[in-house]
């Protein structure tokens, strides 16, 4: 059984404006101990579906619907108490930006002791004791003597640390990572990076990493899923998105890094911008801006289907084989065309 | 930290400082002559060169400033270093000191500027809070026309409407007057309950301006922080309810609060002249209403130069509470 | 120190046909202390000694982690704040010390794009003001004439240009970058300095800016300084990268050189961070970390000023001799402020290691 098995999730916000669609039928699953990508542009949907699973939406405006399954029970119909008792203990997250992630009136370790403290009957010295060995872990000097400070006292990595620390202060079996890198230097992306993976060996939690960077997603996951305007576009193995990427929204995302080991003049565009999700366009809904659209593409929404002779691979694009085979090789070709001996 | 308490000490004894100047040029450099004033309608000649002399009119005016500073100072240096008692004059028209009119009047200015800080407080907290948590419910909606009217109405009319209806058809309070808080022995008209029955309408009053304004204030603050990422945080961790909003929104949400009350107090002594006139209460405004009715200038002058005296302490408090709450403020 | 001084100066070969130089530039926030009076007690070398040469149509990337001085050196060149020391030529006249009123006919030539498209505009402004804003104050043109003049501008940018009474909220992050870009081109300058244009928006949005700079520098013959903390992305625009670390260049080379053969390890570092798009490769390599972040330019560490966080690290060496910013080996123009130089790349972290050890020899005993 998988750990974490997500069907068919919607989440729709009720707004003036209108129902906005921000998951809109999302499948995926995650074992133990993996890490899967979601990549897309912003406002894919990507954060909604990962709060949608934690029940942190607004229960004012979200309407969810489908399920989420944690270890077999349904998190969507979970009583309240029981979704706390799994948030923070079973499932973590951390999220994009570090610089308001914590409270700014509290000192970094009363945070953390309180994150243990909500889940498991301790001291507070315990807690405090557990609180120096996580941030330890993550690799903040001295971490004995920082307990007592306030996150302004931080740098951006430094918060995005301490973030990583009180998300594993309990053990987690899942950890939920939005955009942990976005708002920080590459270099200390780099850092980060490494430390998920590090942790992730030594605690052997499953990760889902939320990006916009296929870049990072080559670099950690092992499954990876491609959103589109609250859909999924693709999905499939690392290395079977990477070898054969089949839908043209992939392609675009593919292209438009710019590489340190290929030369190109133009990097390919995906043009225009994600649609509004209050109208989202009929039928496939990236054939507004799609280069390859066909008249098929504004009728009918194509079904997330399997690539035959590729198993586990699964696109939603109407394009047939052989030109996805053409167009996929030429992209891949493009970006390799500089690359060097590494 | 110390350093900011001592930076903010210097600013608070500048402004204080500032502010004499300020008035004391209002209230005896610009007035034609206040030694004609001084005396009265029947001014002769003689009179007023007397009066002058007395009051020091007739002197440089840095002088005649130096002279006023030294009486406000609870210290002197002549005659080797002691403690005084701060002057701030003696009235014109009766020849009582000022110290004691203030005195008289400060504790019925007190009692209806704080007790109408409690007052309008007690309403905004937890209607402003209520309202954040359940936007466009009912309450809400109530809680807003409230702020409307609130926000749009005048005490002075908001006084003869509540002094007409509670006091005057309903007979549930007394219309005028004031009782001390403190019992004499034998005096029953006086005591904590005497004083908050007659106090009730006023501090009513008073307060509907600001706890409107309030409730706006926090149901805002509170809205904003409940949108904030900590405290998404807070709720990740698996934080129940109650303690995402006690730990994580409210102190954040108050802090803001906390500044605004300092300052509003400090406005709120301006609005008690209105409110003290309506329903006759013995405090500073109307001592300072009634001396200017009669030229009183250091009367006038020695509320004024008071009350000045109290913002300014009160705001410095307030200073050094939000560095205390807020360590953004006291680490850096 | 003479000596130094001496090869900073050899690095700059001047050829008198330069659209920009900087020599030796320096910028200094002094840092005060005390309750009333204010004394100057440190100061923040934010820009510490940069120097470099840029030809018209060139783009030169500047490449660094946050806090290394790039936005502040792009507005010293802007002028934007008054360097501390040192030298700006435009167009072979020194403009250092001009006034505000004697640097207005430059303010036409050089502009300036944005980080955040979100802060950068006035949200009460709409988009054509905001674009017209230096037509105007430059007085260029009629009213009709400017208008046309923006609504072609907003089409160059690809934006519609019916838009031109729209506010800046009513576009999305890459729109707006957008509007920074014909706001910058407006008065047609020679110089774009780009403080980190793309830093803030998705890959995908990211390359739309991208492409757009460069079609606008074919069309226009436009000179860009290109700030950058992501290595890939400067690469991709640059001619020349400029690597700055703590407020000093710690290497120059043209893209192609400072790729294939990178000298300095901070480069390196760099270089490894960048995430590789590819399962097959990105797992394979092991990526050189930095520990810890850019130290404080209040007190920069001694010498070279990487040491405390540099994998070749030689005690004796690097914290007491400040290394020279000069070839060390590769095309002549390749400069690096390091004792240890890489020998390849690329290198893994132990190799890193190793190798710098193995540099020493003749050096330190
Ligand atoms: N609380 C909300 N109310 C209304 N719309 C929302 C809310 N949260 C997110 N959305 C909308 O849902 C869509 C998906 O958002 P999100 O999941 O945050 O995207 P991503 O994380 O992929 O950038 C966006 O169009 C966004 O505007
Ligand atoms: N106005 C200022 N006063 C004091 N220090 C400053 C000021 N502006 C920038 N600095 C400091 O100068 C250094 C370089 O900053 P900056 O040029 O913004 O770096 P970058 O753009 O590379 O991130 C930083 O340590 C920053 O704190
Ligand atoms: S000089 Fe030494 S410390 Fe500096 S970069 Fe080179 S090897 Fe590293
Ligand atoms: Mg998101
Ligand atoms: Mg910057």
């Amino acid at each position: 059984m998988a750990l974490l098995e997500v069907n068919d999730l919607k989440t729709y916000f009720r707004t003036d404006d209108g129902v906005v669609r921000a998951v809109d039928g999302v499948s995926f699953s995650v074992d133990k101990g993996q890490t899967l990508g979601i990549v897309g542009e912003s406002g894919s949907g990507k954060s909604v579906t990962c709060l949608t699973i934690m029940g942190l939406n607004s229960k004012r405006s979200a309407i969810s619907s489908g399920s989420a399954l944690w270890k077999g029970e349904d998190l969507l119909t979970a009583n309240p108490r029981r979704l706390r008792e799994i948030r923070g203990s079973e499932i973590a997250m951390i999220f994009q930006d570090p610089m308001t992630s914590l409270n700014p009136v509290h000192k970094i370790g009363d945070q953390l002791s309180e994150a243990m403290r909500l889940h498991e009957d301790v001291s507070r010295k315990q807690a405090r004791a557990r609180a120096v060995e996580l941030l330890k872990a993550v690799g903040i000097p001295r971490p004995d003597r920082r307990l007592d400070d306030y996150p302004h006292q931080f740098s951006g990595g430094m918060r995005q640390r301490v973030m990583i620390a009180m998300s594993l202060i309990n053990n987690p079996d899942l950890l939920i990572a939005d955009e942990p890198t976005t708002a920080l230097d590459v270099t200390t992306q780099a850092q980060i990076l490494t430390l998920i993976e590090r942790l992730q060996e030594e605690f052997g939690s499953a990760v889902i990493m939320i990006t916009h960077d296929l870049g990072v997603v080559a670099e950690i996951a092992d499954d990876v899923v491609v959103m589109y305007a609250a859909e999924v576009a693709e999905k499939g193995h690392v290395e079977q998105i990477f070898k054969k990427p089949h839908h043209p929204y992939t392609w675009g995302l593919m292209g438009s890094l710019p590489r340190l080991d290929a030369d190109v003049e133009r990097l390919v565009q995906i043009q225009g911008q994600p649609p509004s999700m209050l109208r989202p366009p009929t039928g496939c809904r990236f054939h507004p801006r799609c280069p390859y659209v066909m008249p098929i593409c504004k009728e009918v929404d194509p079904e997330l289907t399997a690539v035959s002779d590729d198993p586990g691979h699964l696109q939603a694009c109407h394009l047939d084989e052989e030109t996805k085979d053409r167009e996929a090789a030429k992209l891949l070709a493009g970006m390799m065309s500089g690359q060097t001996a590494s | 930290m110390l350093r900011y308490l001592i930076r903010r000490l210097l600013w608070a004894v500048l402004l204080f400082v500032a502010v004499t100047i300020v008035t004391y040029i209002i209230f005896y450099a610009i007035p034609a002559d206040p030694a004609r004033l001084a005396c009265g309608q029947r001014a002769t000649p003689e009179c007023i060169k007397r009066a002058a002399h007395y009051l020091g009119t007739d002197r440089p005016l840095y002088f005649q400033y130096y002279k006023f500073f030294g009486r406000l100072m609870p210290f002197s240096f002549r005659g080797g270093p002691h403690l005084k008692e701060p002057r701030l004059g003696r009235s014109f028209t009766n020849r009582q000191s000022v110290n004691s009119v203030v005195a008289h009047a400060a504790p019925v200015t007190a009692s209806l500027v704080f007790g109408g800080a409690v007052f309008w407080m007690l309403i905004a907290l937890p209607v402003g809070i209520l309202s954040a948590l359940r936007p466009r419910s009912l309450l809400d909606r109530i809680a807003m026309v409230f702020v409307l009217v609130g926000i749009s109405a005048h005490p002075v009319w908001i006084g003869l409407l509540f002094a007409y209806f509670f006091g005057f058809k309903a007979g549930l309070f007394p219309i005028t007057g004031y009782s001390d808080f403190f019992a004499h022995s034998g005096d029953t008209s006086a005591g904590p309950v005497q004083w908050a029955y007659h106090l009730v309408l006023p501090w009513a009053t008073f307060a509907i301006l600001f706890a409107a304004l309030y409730v706006r204030m926090i149901r805002a603050n509170v809205m904003e922080t409940l949108n904030e990422d900590y405290v998404r945080t807070a709720r990740a961790k698996g934080a129940p309810e109650w303690l995402v909003m006690r730990s994580h929104v409210l102190r954040n949400a108050l802090l803001p609060v906390v500044t605004m009350l300092g300052m509003d107090i400090g406005i709120a002594l301006g609005g008690a002249i209105f409110t003290e006139s309506v329903y006759g209460l013995p405090g500073l405004g109307k001592t300072a209403i009634t001396a200017i009715d009669s030229f009183d200038l250091p009367t006038t002058q020695g509320v004024v130069v008071f009350a000045t005296l109290v913002i300014i302490v009160f705001n410095l408090i307030i200073d050094l509470l939000y560095a205390v709450i807020d360590p953004r403020i006291r680490l850096s | 120190m003479a000596m130094q001084e001496e090869m900073r100066q050899t690095a700059l070969e001047l050829t008198g046909d330069e659209l920009l130089v900087a020599q030796d530039l320096k910028k200094y926030f002094p840092v005060t202390r005390g309750i009333v009076f204010q004394k100057e007690v440190a100061s923040v070398k934010a820009v510490d000694g940069v120097s470099f040469a840029l030809h018209e149509g060139e783009t030169l990337g500047v490449v660094g982690e946050s806090g290394c001085g790039k936005s502040t050196m792009a507005r010293c060149i802007m002028k934007l704040l008054e360097p501390t020391g040192g030298k700006i030529t435009f167009r072979g006249q020194d403009i250092t010390k001009l006034s505000r009123a004697e640097m207005r006919p430059f303010r036409r030539e050089m502009m300036m794009i944005f980080q955040d498209p979100y802060a950068s505009l006035n949200p009460r402004k709409r988009v054509g003001f905001i674009v017209a804003e230096a037509l105007q104050v430059h007085k260029l043109g009629t009213d009709a004439e400017i208008k046309r003049r923006v609504q072609e501008l907003l089409e160059v940018v690809g934006l519609n240009p019916e838009h031109y009474n729209r506010f800046p909220h009513e576009f999305s992050g890459g729109q707006r970058q957008r509007i920074g870009v014909a706001r910058a081109l407006a008065v047609n300058p020679k110089l774009i300095v780009c403080d980190e244009p793309v830093s803030a928006l998705d890959v995908s949005v990211q390359a739309q800016i991208l492409n757009l700079l460069k079609d606008l520098q074919r069309d226009f013959n436009l000179t860009y300084i290109f700030i950058a903390h992501d290595l890939n992305v400067v690469r991709h625009i640059s001619d020349r990268v400029m690597v700055m670390y703590l407020g000093q260049v710690v290497e120059t080379a043209d893209r192609n050189s400072l790729y294939q053969e990178p000298k300095h390890p901070y480069t390196g570092a760099l270089l490894s961070a960048v995430p590789v798009p590819d399962p097959t490769v990105g797992r394979g390599r092991k990526r050189i970390v930095l520990e810890g972040d850019v130290p404080s330019p209040m007190n920069p560490p001694s010498a070279c000023r990487f040491h405390p966080r540099c994998p070749r690290f030689v005690e004796g060496r690097c914290d007491v001799e400040e290394p020279a910013l000069i070839n060390r080996g590769g095309p002549a123009s390749h400069t690096a402020k390091c004792h240890f130089p890489l020998e390849r790349w690329p290198l893994t972290e132990a190799e890193m290691r190793t190798a710098g050890t193995a540099g020493t020899t003749e050096t330190a005993a």
